[in-house]
Parts: structure tokens; C-alpha cells; sequence
């Protein structure tokens, strides 16, 4: 029971282990490895799923040994209602992701890496020690480094070294960071030295000036990762030229890692200093998701266009959560989830299209509905959840990191409306001008979608419309940590008070007393 | 019985599951038939739901049914939970009639189309759509309604996809209903921010006393921005001429009877809160006002029949938003009413026409059609004079109850009543126009093709013109010797009965006196009276100059196009064909300065940010002078250094776990 977590980031790594140890003229079986180291993986995070105690708000299934005892060290993981749905959705999408696209060549390494890749990020969002967070959070880059440079398309080797300088850079600052954090804790407070986060977190005590100091170093190593502009432009060159399978991970796992720090070691760990950033994080998000819009809307390749509507999702993600309320914390954390589901399937899709066509131009494609019903079917499901349409799964967590936004800052969530309507713009049209339209010549010859490629969406498709209409599993087993969050927040900053109005309403008596008048 | 309110919406929705796995397999007919059997189960249960609130005590008219809790987070809680009271009902009652017949007339309509299921699998999800939205509880399960029948309006619109107009037709629907999404959001948020709830019931109970002017004004205002892309008014209403793109049943269903009166029906169903707002009622009545007339003006000057009958709409949706901004939601509702049928009616005959006329929409093309299509013809005349304002059919009801509440609005009333009087004019020309063009004049003018304009500019842009504004056309022609032929049973079939509705409908709310007036009555509970009533006089007064309008519209447009005499160019001016240019102005606005502003945002993403990046890169690999081992020799062997500490880490991590 209690072995769960080390099973997780152990099962897909003893994958790869196989997989380097079989002779690589055997390339049969390294796929079969692959699913099932992957997939018995996502198989552990189910039962995880159904041990998990939803009333509680602190961590669940705890491993905790001393490491390096003289420096604090300690592998110390654990999974609360934030993080549990990250670690199921990084479980489930990669038997998804190897089992949507296979490698042109060299399958041995290929499928080793994303087993790497795999317990890498899982072992982020289980990490509750500073170094072992930084330790998983380099050891995603590896892999994600050679899947773009070996497997990638046209510029990939100048995507691959984008991607890896860029991280590498934030990564530095949050070395220096997690260091100064641990060491100045430990002059403040007299203790030994801990890079324990949920000691830390409880007993913060270094000084204000510090604690932002430390929070701007972590947090441009995060806006790398999410991307938050104007550091964000690694990531079209890196989702474009990435295997398909590579830009499923990239968007729906790694861009996670940065919006979790975000959360875990920004806003809980150190929440005066996010309190203090807050207004400018959330201008960045607002700037990302409508910038990310637009940008999206002039691309003229398909697959960079889904890359910057990434950019603007994860605006939605930072924007709702540095609103530092109940409902936009729950957004962003769904946003999380279901973003790595909607853009994955995309990314999919987008890679079948690539397969049949050897080309991602939108010009080049029109009129795909006529010939591939289904694939348009599958299509303009994603898309429509993708854009928001409540019903489908997009909308929850945007509604909420939206209303969130709006009762802590209401011109950052007006504002941040916009970008539902632009995203209606920049999908739709692309679709417009790929799935309708006269079917020409060069594509009057695709094939629609196999069923074993119809197979790999359809958990997908579940997903899209059950968490749609019934979100509430998820929300309900993350309130308690975030409303811990939120409540930890409140304590440590003097003056702070989140805004919940349905909360105040019921606090002071069903009756409207005429005091909520005006400006709320 | 209101524990199985969840059947209205459930049964559409239950056909749409079973057309979408089954539909193929059934095809055509069974496909349509299990749609419409579906929509008229739906229909069966509102019946049984009416029967049973009207059992109960006047005041204990209104029922909820939770099912679940939909979004919960912290003092933020919405539920899938559907409220019954008499304007729910009564909305479920037109909606799912109307449904039902326009199910059954598309079974013959569609009929040999090669997605023909697919058609019934949109048009079942919208139904259950558009139930949810009038049935749901709370502002944000209307808005899962409203997202939805939107989202089956694009895939409707643009069903026959490869023709490139009906795809940007329905993409244009989207997106400028999405401009008014924001409004029906922000106005979401405004509401929980103020009063803590976004459940119906409890925002019309807090709301009195418990809202500042200021803030009611706001939010009304919020969801009139949404209501306008919805029932597209002005500035939003460029959408729905375009909207006709798509097969004629879905104009008659969605862009005529039901899903653009939502935004009429949103503003109905949040009536205290319009009771606190102030001058936003005005704007909301200036603006239906407003666009009434300009889409009036736009009717009387096209050649399309679905155009004439889309501005149409326009305008009539304008005279409900006008009962609305007057405090008269009972009038609203009348008219909404009234209108599906006689709409629905216009247009399925419509549909009538141009499959009997091998798809062509030009009316210049049509005449004397009466010899040719008789059961059309009749329904159509009875549709004409229901819209017209004609005693006794329906429209001369409901349009008196709206003028009627102009009239009696504040200072300005008689200048809104004027306006509206001249809009009721128009209407009566257009559409006399329409149908002397269509179904009389004696000349069967596409046995004459001479007869189109001969100034060959002119003749081009005609013909391209007829062209793009030909959606169903699939590859039929309009030869000279095209004989026309009435439609099979289940299209001539829904024309009767909704003739019979546009004659008899307006007999639910007659303006004599406290016995007759049944809708009202029936909605009493549900809707604020912001009006004394005026006096009888007044009344007889405002109605026979409402039918002398409608008898002089019918008159000048009768001689004009069914007797030709005086010329048509007079009228018919190039302004009014481009309803004002305020749809070409939009367009030029997009794609002119638009497009390049997020042209530049994308060159300046890739030129200065991304530009800014290479360059520093650029300078250290200079200074470091060391290219070749900085792009592939240092990265990669950092990578693999990293990499292989990792695996130095993770071997003992094992050990440590297994060692303890």
C-alpha cells in the first residue's frame, strides 16, 4: 500500500531497463515492453485512484527515508487531491502516447526514453523533498531532449537544443534557489538543514525579502516550463518538430511540472512572496492566453497552431491560480487534467494527418471531412472541448479558474474572457479550412482512421464527455488541499483574505441584507 | 410527474446516442423516424408536465429536480437540476411540438442526402439542447444549453461542408455568438460575486433589496450582450443571414422558431433582476427597436426567399426584445410564441418551394407557383397574414400586445410605438412581396430567363451571386421547362399543422379582458407586471391602426409586385440589399486591419521574442567560439551526463527502498 509511489516511478524505469538490456534486432518486443511497463503503471495509479482517502486534505501513501542525513536529504514522496489526478493523467497518457504513434526507426531507444520520461514526471508531482524535485525535474529533460532530436522532423535538432538550453537556464536559477531556500531556513530557525518541502512549507521562516528572492528564481524556471511569455518560444519549435508521441507528453505532462511548481513551491511553500506576485503573474497569464490566441489564429501549420493554443490554456492554468482562490486553484488543477487530455488527443490527430499527408500546411488540406468522416468526428469532438463548450471537459476547469480570476481580480477576468472567444476563432477556422471546404486532388486519396487508431482515442473521447458532465470525482477529492492551500495562505499573510462569495453568503445567513450590494 | 422532467431533455438526447451508434445502420427513412418519434415522446412528457403543474395551486407552481451536483468548488456549487414552472413549460410544449413536426417534414426534405443520419443526429442533440436550456435551473446549465444548440447550429449550418460559404457560414455563427458568450459569462460572474448564487430561484429571490441599481443595470446589460449574438440583434446580428446556409428545416428549427429566442427567453427568465436595472431596459428596447427596423428595411430589398425570411426573423426577435426592454414579458413570450409558428410554417414552406423548384432561392426566378403547389400556397397565405398583422391569425395578436406595451413605455413610448407601426408596414410589404413574387403576378418567370437583369456587369454579379446564396443547390438547375411538383405527405403534412397553429395560436392570449387572457394568466407566477393595462379605448385605438398598416403594406406591395405597376428599383435600394453595410463594414474590419493586427502579433512572436532568443544564443555561441561543440557535442554529452546521474540515482533509490 504504502510502496504504491516507488512502484510507479520503478515500473516504467525497470521498462526501460529491459528494454536496454534486450538485444535491439529484436525491435518487435520493445513495444509490447512499452505498453506494459506503461500501462501497469497507469494500472497502479487506478488503484491509487481507489485507495485514495477523498475527505483529506494532506498527503496520502507517504514514503519518507533519510537520504543524506547530514544534508537534509530525504526521499519523501506523497500524493494529495492535487496531485493525485496529475499523477493518474501522466500514468494514463503514455500507454496513449505509445500506443497512438510508433517511431520510424530505431524503436529500442525510442521507447526507453518515454518509459524514462515517464517515471521522471512522475516522480515530480510525488516529489516532496527540494532535491528530489529537482532531480526528476532534470531527468525529464533527457528524454524529451533526444525523443525531439532523433525522432523529430525538419529543425530538430535546433528545436531539441532550444528546448534543453532554455529549461537548463531556468533550471540553474532554481538550483540556486532551492539551495538558498534550504539554507537560509536553516539560519533562521536554528534547525539542521531540510530540504523537506512539507516542513518548509509549514514553518516558513526566512525573511520576506528572501522568500521573494527565492520565489522569482523558482518561478522563472516554472514560466520556462509552462511557457509563460515572453519565454515561451521554445516551445512551437519544440512541439513542431517533436514525434507525435513527443508533443502528446510535452504538452499534456511537462508543461504541468511548471504550473505544479507553480502551486506546490510558489503559492503553498512560499505564499507571501506569491501573494506579492501575484498581479504580475496573472498578467502574464492573461498576455499568454490571449497572445497564444492570437498567435495561434495566423499559423499556418497545424501543428504549431495546437502548440500555441497550449500557450494559451496554460495562461488560463497561472492566471486562475495566482487569482488564490478556492474556485481558480480547482480551475487551474482541472485545466491541468484536461488539457493534457484535449491538446494530447490533438496532437494525435494531428499526427495521423501527418502520417497519410507529409504535410502539416493548413493550405495544403481541404475537404479531409469527405474522405475521413470519422477522423473529422473524433475532430471536432476535441476541437469543441478544446474550445470550452461546457458539456465537454475544457469547460469546468476554465469556468472556474475564469470566476476564480474574476472575484480576485475582476479586469484580469474580464479581460481573460476574451480569450473564450478567440479560441472559438483559431480552432474553427482551422478546422474551416482543413475538414471543409472542396476536397482537392492531393487529398482525395486519405484513408479515415483505422480502428485501432479510432481504439487509442475512444479513452479519450470517455474522458472528454464524462469529466464534461461530472467533474465532481475530481473536484471533490482536490478541495480539501486546495481549500488547505488556500486557508495556509491566508495565515501566513497577514491581511490576506480570499474572496469565496457563495462562502460569505452562507456565513452570514441566507438573507440578503442588502450588505453584498455594489462591488462585491 | 416532475420527477420525470428529465425525460423532456433526456429522450432527444437518448435518440441522438442511438442515431450516433445505430444511425448508418438505419438510414434513410428509419434514421429520421426514430428522431422524430424521440422528439414527439418529449413533446408527450411536457403535455403530461403541463397537466400537472396546472394541477397545483397557482403559487405552488414551480418544481425543481436536482439530478447531481455538476461543478462543485468551494462556495461555488452548480447542479444538473432542472426547474419547472409555467414559462419552462410552456417554452418545452412550442419547442418540442415544433420539433416534431420539422423532424418529420426533414425525413422527406433529407431524404437522399448521403449523411442523412448524421442530419437527425445534429438535429436530436440540438432538441435536447435547447430543452436543457429552458429547462435548466441555473444560469450555467442554460449556458451548457445555450453553448450546445450553438454548437449544433455551426454543424448544422455548414452540413454540406465542401461548399466553402456554408463553412464560413457556420464558423461565423460561432464566433459571433462567442462574442456574446462573454457577456453570459462576465454577467455569470457578476451574479455570483453579488449574490452568491447562480441558481434561478434564489437570485430572483435575493435580488430584491439585495442589489445595487448600478450592479442589476451591469449584469442585465451582460446578458442583453449575450442575447444579442444569440437572437441576433444589432450589433450582432450578421451571423443569421449567413446562417441560411444550412438546410431549410434547421433555419425553420433553429434560426427562426427556437434557439434564437433564447436570448428573449434568458432576459424572461431573470425578470426581477430587469426590474432593478433601470435605463438597461431602455437600451434593451431601443435596440430591439433598432434592429427591427433595420432588418426590415434589409427584407424588403433581397431576392433570396431565405434571406427575406432570415431578416425577417431578425426583425420580429427585435419586437420581442422590444416587449422585453418595456417591462412586458407576457407580450414577449405571446410573440415568441406566435412567431415560431408562423415562421416555422414561412419557412418549411419555403423549403417547400425551393425543392420543387430544383433548389433555387432566387425569387426572381419564381411566379405563379400557386397552379403548381397548392397545399404550399395555402399554408404560405395563412403564414403571410399570421405575420402580416391580418386579423384573426396569430401575429395580429401578439404584434398588438407588443405595440400595445411600446405605446404605454414611459415618456418615449409613443415615438417606440411609431417606430414599430412603420415596422409593421414594412413587414406587411415585404412580405407581400415575398409571396406575390413566389406563388402569384402570373408569370412563371424562370421560363424566361430574359427577364433577369441585361446589363451583363449586373448579370454576372446576379448570377454569382444566386450562386453563392444557393446552399442546397447539389448540382440541380432551374431549366425552362421545370415543372414544379408539391412535396411528399411528410412535408405537406407539418405545413397544415402549423397552418392551423398560425391561425388559431393568438387565441391563448386575447386582449378582452381577465378571462381570456389564458397566457398571462398562466404566467403569472413567473412574470413581474411592470404595466397597469391600458384602457379599452386605447387599445382598439393602437389595434385598427396596426391593421389599416398592415392593410396598406399589403396593398402598395401587391400592386407593385403581383399586379406590376410603379417600378420596384425605387424601393428596393442597394443599402437596404446590404442591410446598411453593416455586415460588409464588420468584414472589412476583420479582414483588413483584424487580420493584419493578428498578423503582426505572429510576426512579432516569431520575429522579436523568438528573434530576441536566437540572438543571444547567436552572440554566446560567437564569444564562446566553440559552434560546432555548442550545438550537438556539449548539449548532447551534458543530456547524457544528466542522464546517466539519473540512472546512478534511480539504481540506488531501488537499493535503499529494498534494503529498509
Amino acid at each position: 500500500m504504502t510502496a504504491v509511489i516507488p512502484v510507479m516511478i520503478l515500473l516504467p524505469f525497470l521498462g526501460a531497463l529491459v528494454i536496454g538490456l534486450t538485444p535491439a534486432r529484436r525491435a518487435e518486443v520493445f513495444r509490447p515492453i512499452a505498453v506494459l511497463a506503461s500501462g501497469g503503471t497507469a494500472a497502479v495509479a487506478a488503484y491509487v485512484l481507489t485507495q485514495f482517502e477523498s475527505g483529506e486534505a494532506g498527503y496520502q501513501f507517504v514514503v519518507d527515508r533519510t537520504w543524506i542525513a547530514d544534508l537534509g536529504i530525504s526521499m519523501h514522496f506523497g500524493i494529495d487531491g492535487i496531485s493525485l489526478f496529475l499523477v493518474l493523467m501522466t500514468a494514463g497518457i503514455f500507454p496513449i502516447a505509445i500506443l497512438g504513434a510508433k517511431p520510424h526507426h530505431d524503436p529500442k531507444p525510442y521507447y526507453a526514453w518515454l518509459l524514462i520520461l515517464q517515471a521522471g514526471s512522475i516522480g515530480v508531482f510525488c516529489a516532496l523533498d527540494l532535491v528530489m524535485f529537482f532531480v526528476f525535474f532534470e531527468i525529464v529533460l533527457v528524454p524529451m531532449y533526444f525523443l525531439i532530436g532523433m525522432w523529430g522532423h525538419g529543425r530538430r535538432t535546433y528545436a531539441a537544443t532550444k528546448f534543453f538550453l532554455y529549461t537548463m537556464a531556468g533550471s540553474a536559477l532554481m538550483l540556486v534557489g532551492i539551495f538558498a531556500l534550504a539554507l537560509l531556513q536553516s539560519n533562521a530557525t536554528g534547525d539542521p538543514l531540510t530540504f523537506d518541502i512539507v516542513t518548509i512549507t509549514d514553518n516558513l521562516a526566512v525573511s520576506t525579502t528572501a522568500g521573494r528572492w527565492i520565489f522569482v528564481a523558482l518561478a522563472i524556471a516554472f514560466a520556462v516550463k509552462v511557457p509563460l511569455f515572453p519565454l515561451h518560444t521554445w516551445l512551437p519549435d519544440a512541439h513542431t518538430e517533436a514525434p507525435t508521441a513527443g508533443s502528446v507528453i510535452l504538452a499534456a505532462v511537462m508543461l504541468k511540472l511548471g504550473t505544479y511548481g507553480f502551486l506546490r513551491l510558489g503559492i503553498e511553500m512560499l505564499p507571501e512572496a506569491s501573494v506579492w506576485a501575484a498581479p504580475v503573474l496573472m498578467t502574464l497569464g492573461v498576455i499568454g492566453l490571449t497572445y497564444g490566441a492570437i498567435a495561434a489564429t495566423m499559423q499556418k501549420d497545424l501543428k504549431r497552431l495546437v502548440a500555441y493554443s497550449s500557450v494559451a490554456h496554460l495562461g488560463f492554468i497561472i492566471l486562475g491560480m495566482f487569482s488564490l482562490t478556492t474556485q481558480g486553484i480547482e480551475g487551474g488543477v482541472l485545466i491541468m487534467v484536461n488539457h493534457g487530455i484535449t491538446t494530447g488527443a490533438l496532437f494525435l490527430l494531428v499526427g495521423m494527418i501527418y502520417e497519410r499527408r507529409h504535410t502539416r500546411l493548413i493550405s495544403e488540406l481541404s475537404g479531409l471531412q469527405k474522405v475521413a468522416p470519422v477522423m473529422a468526428a473524433v475532430f471536432t469532438t476535441v476541437m469543441l472541448a478544446s474550445v470550452g463548450l461546457p458539456g465537454l471537459n475544457g469547460f469546468p476547469g476554465e469556468f472556474l479558474a475564469l470566476l476564480g480570476a474574476f472575484s480576485g481580480a475582476r479586469w484580469w477576468g474580464v479581460v481573460a474572457v476574451t480569450g473564450v472567444i478567440l479560441a472559438a476563432l483559431y480552432l474553427l477556422w482551422a478546422y474551416q479550412r482543413t475538414f471543409h471546404g472542396p476536397l482537392t486532388a492531393e487529398n482525395a486519396s486519405m484513408k479515415d482512421m483505422t480502428g485501432s487508431e479510432f481504439a487509442v482515442m475512444v479513452p479519450l473521447l470517455a474522458l472528454i464527455v464524462f469529466l464534461g458532465i461530472y467533474p465532481t470525482p475530481l473536484l471533490e477529492r482536490m478541495e480539501p488541499s486546495v481549500e488547505a492551500v488556500i486557508v495556509h495562505v491566508e495565515e501566513s499573510v497577514p491581511g490576506f483574505i480570499s474572496p469565496d462569495p457563495g462562502l460569505e453568503r452562507r456565513a452570514v445567513g441566507d438573507h440578503g441584507d442588502g450588505a453584498e450590494e455594489g462591488e462585491g | 410527474m416532475a420527477d420525470v422532467l428529465w425525460l423532456i431533455p433526456a429522450l432527444p438526447l437518448a435518440g441522438f446516442v442511438l442515431l450516433m451508434a445505430f444511425g448508418r445502420r438505419l438510414g434513410d427513412p428509419l434514421a429520421g423516424v426514430v428522431g422524430t418519434l424521440t422528439v414527439a415522446g418529449s413533446f408527450v412528457v411536457s403535455l403530461f408536465a403541463l397537466f400537472d403543474l396546472n394541477s397545483l395551486p397557482t403559487d405552488e407552481r414551480v418544481v425543481q429536480q436536482t439530478l447531481f451536483t455538476w461543478i462543485p468548488a468551494g462556495g461555488f456549487s452548480v447542479d444538473i437540476g432542472f426547474l419547472s414552472d409555467p414559462l419552462t413549460i410552456t417554452m418545452c410544449l412550442f419547442i418540442t411540438g415544433i420539433a416534431a413536426l420539422i423532424h418529420l417534414y426533414s425525413i422527406g426534405y433529407m431524404a437522399g442526402d448521403e449523411n442523412y443520419s448524421k442530419f437527425f443526429v445534429y438535429l436530436n442533440l440540438f432538441v435536447a439542447s435547447m430543452l436543457l436550456l429552458v429547462l435548466g435551473d441555473n444560469l450555467l446549465l442554460t449556458f451548457l444549453g445555450w453553448e450546445g444548440v450553438g454548437a449544433c447550429s455551426y454543424l448544422l449550418i455548414s452540413f454540406w461542408f465542401t461548399d466553402e460559404a456554408n463553412a464560413s457560414a457556420g464558423k461565423k455563427a460561432f464566433v459571433t455568438n462567442r462574442i456574446g458568450d462573454f457577456g453570459f459569462m462576465v454577467g455569470t460572474f457578476l451574479v455570483w460575486m453579488t449574490l452568491g448564487s447562480i441558481n434561478y430561484l434564489e437570485i430572483n429571490e435575493r435580488v430584491h433589496g439585495g442589489i445595487a441599481a448600478g450592479t442589476a443595470t451591469a449584469i442585465v446589460l451582460l446578458f442583453f450582450l449575450a442575447a444579442t449574438g444569440k437572437s441576433a440583434q444589432l450589433p450582432l446580428f450578421v451571423w443569421l443571414p449567413d446562417a441560411m446556409a444550412g438546410p431549410t428545416p434547421v433555419s425553420a428549427l433553429i434560426h427562426a422558431a427556437t434557439m434564437v429566442t433564447s436570448g428573449i427567453f434568458l432576459l424572461t427568465r431573470l425578470n426581477p433582476l430587469l426590474e432593478e436595472a433601470g435605463w438597461a431596459n431602455d437600451v434593451i428596447a431601443w435596440v430591439g427597436l433598432a434592429t427591427a427596423l433595420v432588418a426590415a428595411l434589409a427584407a424588403v430589398a433581397q431576392n433570396d426567399i431565405k434571406k427575406v425570411l432570415a431578416y425577417s426573423t431578425i426583425s420580429q426577435l427585435g419586437y420581442m426584445f422590444l416587449a422585453v426592454g418595456s417591462g412586458a414579458f407576457v407580450a414577449g413570450v405571446f410573440h415568441m410564441i406566435t412567431h415560431a409558428f408562423f415562421k416555422a410554417l414561412l419557412f418549411l414552406g419555403s423549403g417547400a418551394v425551393i425543392a420543387a423548384m430544383a433548389h433555387e432561392q432566387d425569387m426572381r426566378r419564381y411566379g405563379n407557383l400557386r397552379k403548381y403547389l397548392p397545399i404550399t400556397t395555402v399554408t404560405f397565405v395563412v403564414g403571410w397574414l399570421a405575420i402580416s398583422g391580418v386579423p384573426p391569425f396569430a401575429g395580429f395578436w401578439s404584434k398588438d400586445e407588443v405595440l400595445a406595451a411600446a405605446w404605454d413605455n414611459g415618456p418615449a413610448g409613443p415615438v417606440m410605438w411609431a417606430i414599430g407601426v412603420v415596422i409593421a408596414l414594412l413587414t406587411a410589404f415585404y412580405m407581400t412581396r415575398l409571396v406575390a413574387m413566389t406563388f402569384f403576378g402570373g408569370k412563371e418567370r424562370w421560363r424566361e430567363p430574359e427577364e433577369l437583369p441585361t446589363d451583363p456587369a449586373e448579370a454576372a454579379a446576379a448570377e454569382h451571386e444566386a450562386y453563392e446564396d444557393a446552399p442546397d443547390a447539389h448540382g440541380h438547375h432551374l431549366t425552362p421547362e421545370h415543372t414544379p411538383r408539391e412535396p411528399n405527405w411528410t412535408m405537406t403534412v407539418p405545413l397544415v399543422v402549423l397552418g392551423v397553429f398560425a391561425t388559431v395560436i393568438g387565441l391563448i392570449n386575447l386582449p378582452f379582458g381577465e378571462k381570456v387572457d389564458y397566457l398571462a394568466d398562466w404566467l403569472d407566477p413567473t412574470l413581474a407586471h411592470a404595466h397597469e393595462a391600458l384602457s379599452a379605448g386605447i387599445l382598439a385605438v393602437l389595434a385598427a391602426v396596426a391593421i389599416v398598416v398592415a392593410v396598406v403594406g399589403i396593398a402598395v406591395a401587391w400592386r407593385v409586385y403581383a399586379q406590376h405597376k410603379g417600378s420596384p428599383e425605387k424601393i428596393e435600394l442597394p443599402a437596404f440589399e446590404h442591410a446598411l453595410y453593416i455586415d460588409d463594414t464588420y468584414a472589412a474590419v476583420v479582414g483588413g486591419p483584424g487580420e493584419a493586427a493578428f498578423d503582426g502579433v505572429a510576426t512579432f512572436d516569431s520575429e522579436v521574442v523568438d528573434g530576441a532568443v536566437n540572438g543571444v544564443g547567436r552572440l554566446t555561441q560567437l564569444t564562446g567560439r566553440a559552434v560546432s561543440v555548442f550545438q550537438s557535442g556539449f548539449v548532447r554529452a551534458y543530456a547524457l551526463a544528466v542522464a546517466g546521474g539519473a540512472v546512478v540515482l534511480l539504481v540506488f533509490v531501488v537499493m535503499r527502498m529494498s534494503s529498509s
